[in-house]
């Protein structure tokens, strides 16, 4: 069983106390083995109305990965990403980082834009915040513009834009500061599945294109297969990880992918590991 | 002429047009005197000739409303402002807020008119009464900014001025627009209501006086035609008003959108 994990391509590590998961083969791509950024030492997180968001968390997330963190909801995605960004801290535990905190990007489920505000203002937002001058943040931001397809947009306002393009915007105010790590929180969640597949091919070109740690926060089995380097099963209440899977393929995605025994093997792999998760009896055409 | 301006100005000015006739038409069948009720012509007539008490008058009254419309604008920005800065201010405020609120300014103004001078007092009472909704709408827009982006101006290390001035203060527009909109009649409305209640004190020279004086004379044409240049200010008012959130929201507001095309 070890040996056929392996030859497609996948393997896959019981993390956690909690589940035993089937372990296979070593094979994994480079990037999942590349140095720790960042570390997620028995992060405990309990919000302020006694809810546990996050039990015993550990993760590490390492530099120029593609991790993907999937669950159903309530199982503390989110609230990694939040602990990642520092905009709350954990409630015990620590998360140390190998370097500096990197400059982050984050891309929200809603494009979260300013009505207001033109295209080119959005994703000038956070150079201006950093005090940057319009002149001065303009080959930045057309940069940007340029890496999601709006060049052309520039002085539209958000609500002359369709969902995807919304989402694009957002993409790119992200991109401008040149991030190291890009926070993802379910960004494609809320289009339509055309949109979506066009977007999951736009972004997967455009991280190996910069380099950049990508931590996607998603619900579908499928997007994270496609996208990710390693996915991250998490389970709710509390939240906690429970399963990894590494999944090899080239190092850019193309539509064609999805049509390989690579792929279809890591979603059945993904699918068991989710249905475990949610503490479920694993269907049995997805058993090994 | 499309379909659209039929329905959007050619039907009401018939209508309008058709009320005005039947009004003209029932005072002149029946031969009513202009001492119970005045046909349309009578009170356009009276219009031209007292133009000169009445203009005097509108003036008096508009500008008693601007000025309290002004210092309104100003005051309860100000006071939304601090609100939104500390929530500990907020609720110290709030019992007097809720209590000049709830309490109908036209019980108020009696008591202001033995305070002040019956000009100040009037000013005071249409203040008053637009004060509130502008306060409370403008503390609402200042607490309504999607708080994703709250976030992520936080994750950016935004100061608090970068904060207020390039996410909150644009979000409460649309609300502080919509409050200036029912300010803009209220202010109008408490104005009038103040000098009503002044009146007899012999010193207001607004439209509401106007009104009170002919009353006392039984110049019924004169009432109409002061009581028809209150509802011209009402309505200019508002047109103003509704023109100035058109251009500030036109290009990404949502109440906008139905404008498009």
């Amino acid at each position: 069983m070890a040996g056929t994990g392996a030859a497609a391509g996948l393997l896959v590590r019981q993390m956690t106390r909690v589940l035993t998961f089937p372990s296979a083969g070593q094979a994994a791509s480079s990037k999942a083995n590349a140095a720790p950024l960042a570390a997620f030492k028995a992060v405990d997180k309990v919000f302020a109305n006694q809810v546990t968001a996050l039990s015993g968390l550990d993760l590490e997330i390492r530099g120029g990965e593609f991790l993907a963190l999937l669950g159903p909801s309530g199982c503390g995605k989110s609230t990694i990403l939040r602990l990642l960004s520092g905009l709350t801290a954990a409630t015990r535990g620590e998360i140390a980082w190998s370097c500096e905190r990197p400059e982050f990007g984050f891309v929200f489920q809603e494009p979260t834009l300013m009505p207001w505000s033109d295209v080119f203002s959005n994703v000038w937002l956070p150079l201006r915040l950093a005090g940057l001058s319009k002149e001065k943040a303009r080959p930045r931001v057309e940069e940007a513009l340029a890496h999601v397809g709006l060049s052309s947009f520039a002085k539209s306002y958000p609500r002359q834009l369709s969902g995807g393009m919304k989402m694009r915007v957002s993409i790119a105010r992200a991109l401008v500061t040149r991030p190291s790590v890009l926070l993802m929180d379910e960004p494609f969640a809320a289009l339509d599945e055309i949109t979506r597949l066009k977007l999951n091919d736009d972004l997967a070109a455009l991280q190996s294109a910069l380099g950049a740690t990508v931590v996607f926060v998603t619900h579908s089995v499928f997007e994270s297969v496609y996208l990710a380097d390693r996915i991250v099963v998490m389970a709710p209440r509390p939240g906690r990880a429970v399963a990894e899977i590494l999944v090899e393929a080239p190092a850019v995605r193309r539509e064609g992918f999805r049509l390989t025994a690579a792929y279809s093997e890591a979603c059945r792999r993904t699918s068991a590991a989710l249905h475990m998760a949610m503490g479920e009896p694993v269907p049995s055409e997805l058993a090994e | 002429m499309t379909r659209d301006d039929v329905v959007g100005y050619v039907v009401p000015a018939f209508t309008l047009g058709l009320g005005l006739l039947v009004w003209e038409g029932i005072v002149r069948y029946f031969g009513i005197p202009p001492y119970l009720l005045p046909a349309p012509s009578v009170i356009i007539a009276t219009l031209i000739s007292d133009w000169p008490t009445l203009s005097a008058s509108l003036w008096v009254t508009l500008s008693i409303t601007l000025k309290a419309l002004l210092a309104a604008v100003v005051g309860s920005v100000s006071l939304a402002i601090i609100f939104a800065q500390s929530r500990l201010v907020e609720r110290a405020f709030y019992p007097f807020a809720v209590a000049m609120q709830v309490t109908p300014i036209v019980a108020i103004a009696p008591l202001l008119l033995i305070y002040l001078t019956p000009a100040l007092a009037v000013l005071v009472c249409a203040f008053l009464v637009a004060f509130f909704p502008l306060l409370a709408n403008t503390t609402l827009g200042l607490s309504s900014a999607d708080h994703n982006l709250v976030d992520l101006f936080r994750m950016y290390r935004a100061t608090r001025f970068q904060q207020f001035m390039l996410l909150r203060l644009p979000a409460a527009l649309p609300y502080f627009l919509a409050g200036l909109r029912i300010s803009g009649g209220l202010a109008l409305i408490g104005a009038i209501v103040a000098e009503i209640a002044a009146g007899s004190a012999g010193q207001g020279s607004g439209l509401a006086y106007r009104i009170v004086e002919s009353g006392f004379r039984l110049n019924i044409p004169r009432m109409f035609a002061a009581l028809l240049l209150i509802s011209v200010a009402g309505i200019t008012i508002h047109v103003l008003l509704t023109a100035l959130s058109h251009w500030l929201l036109a290009e990404w507001h949502e109440s906008e959108r139905g404008r498009e095309a």
